[in-house]
Formats: C-alpha cells, structure tokens, sequence
C-alpha cells in the first residue's frame, strides 16, 4: 500500500485579515488557507463577524489590514485564463525574454486581492469565482428573464451564439430542478426556493474555481432547503469546486463542509475538520454553540 | 510467507501502531468537568487482520475507533500508519490532510446510518466511489450488487432511508462503508440490529476483506460474530472507561 498524496495546492491565502466597524464589530486577525476542492464553513452566530469576513474574502470590501492571496496557477481552464487579462498585460508577456516573462508568470500565478485594481477584482469575481447571495433577490436581475439571468455571466466572459446561451440556461434550469419551459419567465414570478436554485444555475453556469456562499439555505422552508443541500452537495463534487460556505447552522455546515471555523465576536476560536469540530468541540464557545442545537 | 500457526497465512506487516494514547473530555459548561475515558493505550494492527477490541459494554469503545477516523482529538499519545514506502503521523495531520485519508485509506461504519434528506439509498452506498472520481454507472451497479447482498429489498433502493427500519438502515450503511474496499476499516458494531442471515453476509465480507488484506479493527458485541471474524482480542478494561463517567459520547455528557 502506498503513502496516499494528501497534500493540496493552496487556493486562498487568508493572511491575517482585520475589517472592524467598532470594538468587536466586524472581523479581526484573520489566519486561514483554503485548499482546492475543499469546502470550508464558517460557522457562529449572528453578529460573529462571519459574513463581514465573506465579504472581505469575496472582494467586495476591503479590510483594514491583512492580504488576500489567490492562487491562480492550479488547474486553471485555458478559455477562462485567456480571457481573463487585460489585452495590454496579456500582449506585454508575449516575446519577451525568459527573465521577463518569468516576472509576468510569477504576477499571474498569485493574485493579491486588494493589491490589483478594481476592474481586474471585479473581472475576477466575474469569471473565476461565483457568489451566492443569501436573498436571491442579491444576486438575480429581477426584472429579465431566468435564461438571461443564466446567460448574463457566459455573455461576461465572451459567449455571444443565442442558441448556444439558450441550450445552456436550459440544460442549466434542469440541473438546479427548474422547469426550463420556464426559461423566458422572470424570477420575480418564481418561489423562494427557485429563486435561490435559478442563483445557483447563474453562478455555476461559468464553472467557477471558487464560490463564496452567504447562507444560501437560510429564509427558506426546510423541505425546500432539504432538496437545495442535497443539489448543492452532487454540485460541489461533480464541478469539484472549492467553497467557502458562512452559515449559522451547524447541521447545514455538517452536510456540506469538510472543515469548519468557528467565530465569535469578529475572532476565530477554533477550527478543525468538521465531525470534529461537531463531535468533540475543545473551546467553550463551541461546547456551548454544539450543546444547543435541538435535534429532533 | 511462513505462517506459524497454520491457520491463514498473515501478512506481518504492521498497518497500524498506537502508542500510549490517552483521551480526556474537558467539559466548559459542567464548571470545567475533566472526564478521563482512555488511559495509556496502545495496539498493533497487520494488513489482513481483524483485530476486536474487548470490554464490558458501555465503557467507551467507540472513542478509539472515532480517534482513528479523526472524529475525535488526539491530545496525547500517537496513532501511525505504515505505508511500504513511508509512514504517517495522524496525531500531527493537518485538518485538510484528513479528507483524502478518509476517501483513499480510512474506512468507517458507524453504529448509526446519518440520513441525508433526500438521498437515495442507492446513492448513500455509492457515494464513497463518486468522490473517488469513478464512473456513475460502475459505482452504481456495486452499489446495487452489495445491496442485494445484503437482503435489502429492492423496491428501496430508491428512496432515502430516512424512513428505514434500523436493521434496513444498518446495511445502508455497511455497504457503504464496504464499496470502498478502505485497506484500513473500522467497524463499530455493523451486525447489532441484524438478523442471523444478514449477519452471516456481514461476516462473509470481513472474510473477504481479511483476504484482500484489509487490516479492521472492530467492536462486536455478538459472541458468536466476535468469534468467527476475530484474529485475536484487544482486552481493554484496564484503559478505557473511567469512575466519573463511562461510555458517554460528548453530547451525552453535555446535557
């Protein structure tokens, strides 16, 4: 029997990030790495500081100190890198010297969020990464129809062939359990639930690296919210994508993360592999946090 | 390979060592409450070998077998793995390391199925090949192979088994936690909710395992299973179990 390769790349370098609003109000000093493929839960109560950390990490707002680092250079999909650069930075790199376009490799591979500019951040949310909004309401365009929602993220990244954007949004409504006949009705029209599965059709649709999830199964009824875990588990592995999932509740954090992190006023109190984390918690805040779950 | 005994021939290869582990549950809400459930124990498992583990019932066997799955801390005390071309500190592990432990060398059937909603039986058993990357309709016809094997009745493969009776529940999970031929499997009592034939399907697949080379470590309450699967007895009265309290799993203590 050989010696299993357990080591994975290093897709988000969380350096020792601080976004605070008041004492305690927000997130401090926080230390992480997320590897590819995994899926990490944040995990407290509200006013934890967990969904001010997702929005430092998501890019959609900068913290008062501490670095974001995303690795690119891992299993990166050609179309999606090609497409990516800014013409300028992509014709620079091309013939120069090794020495040069080692520079310019090195640039590539790891990406310090709040180093770049805006337009390369947000064309990095566009086309890398996915968020899912907790109110679908966040993260669909009400007013257009639910293909155009699916569409709009390919349109981004260079898709223009109508047929092709069609089949897709409707091959996309299919896999999240949507009636695609449906594809030219407006989300307004459609339930809690589908809403949020017509969010996850658009974020998914350009096979994202990296998402970021706002508990996407809070606000809706638990049958609704049962069917939604169990898409977003067979999603997860068959796209293999790595998440970071914020969520306060600790069964959901139980189905869908392999590893958790626990927070508490604006600070990480433990982390560990889920099951442990959840079967024998060590720091009081999460005996405490553990103890009060009602099952049923 | 020379076998002393002449009963099977054993590999004599050292799969796994433990070595003096203690575990010790600190309990915050109970005013700081230590409860000491494993003193100084240590144990050595082959490939091909079951070893099981011996005790009075309620002392707290399951806490090794969740040390091992990396369910439960190790504090003190060390848990390693040999490999033919290295060795592996579990104790050290970092959190992520564990995921493909768990996929690739680690095998695990609990003493209760966790239902997830929605989730066919079927696809509850093939899970563990999926995540391994296989192919949807191999994982499944093994899926289907082991159910039958294990008398489930067809009709409900398709449905979650949310519903099952705990025997039904039961052989969910252990083929489950058989499909992924693990080399390391540790078993936490797959026969208790089952009838004589289903147990003896059971003890069929140990058997097999033993001869594929997986190394198990298991609890078995049943006299008559202990017996036709065991290589030999892990006694373990001496470190397990504690005066304060005995065979609690953390949530238990809790309240």
């Amino acid at each position: 029997m050989k010696k299993p390769r357990l080591t994975r790349p290093v897709l988000l370098d969380v350096q020792d990030i601080t976004r605070l609003y008041g004492p305690a109000k927000g997130c401090e000093a926080i230390d992480f790495r997320l590897h590819a493929g995994e899926v990490l839960g944040i995990v407290g109560e509200s006013g934890s500081g967990k969904s001010t950390l997702l929005r430092v990490l998501a890019g959609l707002e900068a913290p008062d100190a501490g670095r974001v680092i995303y690795r690119r250079a891992v299993h990166e999909p050609e179309a999606a890198r090609a497409d990516f650069h800014e013409p300028e930075a992509a014709r620079a790199g091309a013939g120069e010297d090794v020495l040069d376009k080692g520079e310019l490799e090195r640039d590539e591979a790891e990406l310090d969020l709040y180093a770049v500019g805006e337009a390369r951040r947000r064309a990095l949310l566009r086309l890398e990464w996915g968020l899912v909004h907790q109110n679908p309401r966040d993260g669909l365009r009400m007013g257009v129809s639910a293909g155009a929602n699916i569409g709009e993220r390919l349109m981004a990244q260079g898709q223009r062939h109508y047929g092709q954007l069609r089949a897709t949004g409707q091959a996309w409504m299919r896999q999240v359990e949507l009636d695609p006949g449906r594809i030219d009705d407006a989300p307004r029209t459609f339930s809690g639930g589908m809403q949020q599965r017509l969010q996850i059709a658009r974020t998914l649709v350009t096979r994202p690296r990296l998402v970021f999830m706002d508990e996407p199964t809070g606000g809706l009824d638990v049958s609704v919210q049962a069917r939604l875990l169990d898409m977003l588990r067979t999603l997860v592995r068959s796209l293999g994508l790595s998440v970071v999932l914020v969520t306060h509740d600790l069964a959901v954090a139980r189905l869908l993360a392999h590893r958790l992190m626990v927070m508490r006023r604006g600070q990480v109190v433990e982390t560990g592999l889920t099951d442990q984390i959840l079967d024998d918690p060590q720091h009081e805040y999460t005996q405490l946090l553990v103890s009060s779950v009602l099952t049923p | 390979m020379l076998s002393e005994t002449g009963v099977s021939p054993k590999p004599s290869l050292p799969r796994l060592t433990v070595d003096g582990l203690h575990k010790q549950f600190l309990l915050h809400g109970q005013g700081g409450l230590e409860i000491d459930v494993m003193r100084d124990l240590s144990l050595t498992l082959h490939a091909g070998e079951c070893l099981v583990l011996a005790g009075r019932s309620g002392i707290g066997k399951s806490t090794l077998l969740k040390m091992l799955y990396g369910d439960y801390r190790i504090d003190q005390g060390w848990i390693r793995l040999h490999f033919d071309d290295g060795e592996l500190d579990l104790e050290t592990l970092p959190a992520y390391a564990w995921h493909g432990l768990r996929r690739d060398v680690i095998g695990y059937v609990s003493q209760f199925l966790r239902v997830v909603p929605r989730v066919a039986a079927v696809d509850v058993v093939m899970e563990p090949l999926l995540a391994r990357g296989a192919d949807e309709n191999e994982a499944r016809q093994r899926a289907e192979t082991l159910l039958a094997r294990l008398n489930l009745p067809e009709r409900l493969w398709r449905l979650p088994p949310g519903t099952f009776s705990g025997g039904e529940q039961q052989r969910v999970n252990i083929a489950r936690g058989f499909i992924g031929e693990h080399p390391l499997l540790l078993l936490d009592e797959p026969t208790a909710s089952l009838d004589a034939a289903n147990r003896d399907v059971v003890i069929a697949l140990i058997h097999e395992a033993k001869a594929r080379g997986t190394a198990m470590l298991g609890i078995f309450h049943d006299e008559d299973v202990r017996e036709r699967v065991a290589d030999r007895l892990l006694p373990l009265d001496g470190s397990l179990g504690s005066p304060a309290a005995t065979s609690q799993s953390f949530r238990e203590s809790l309240s």
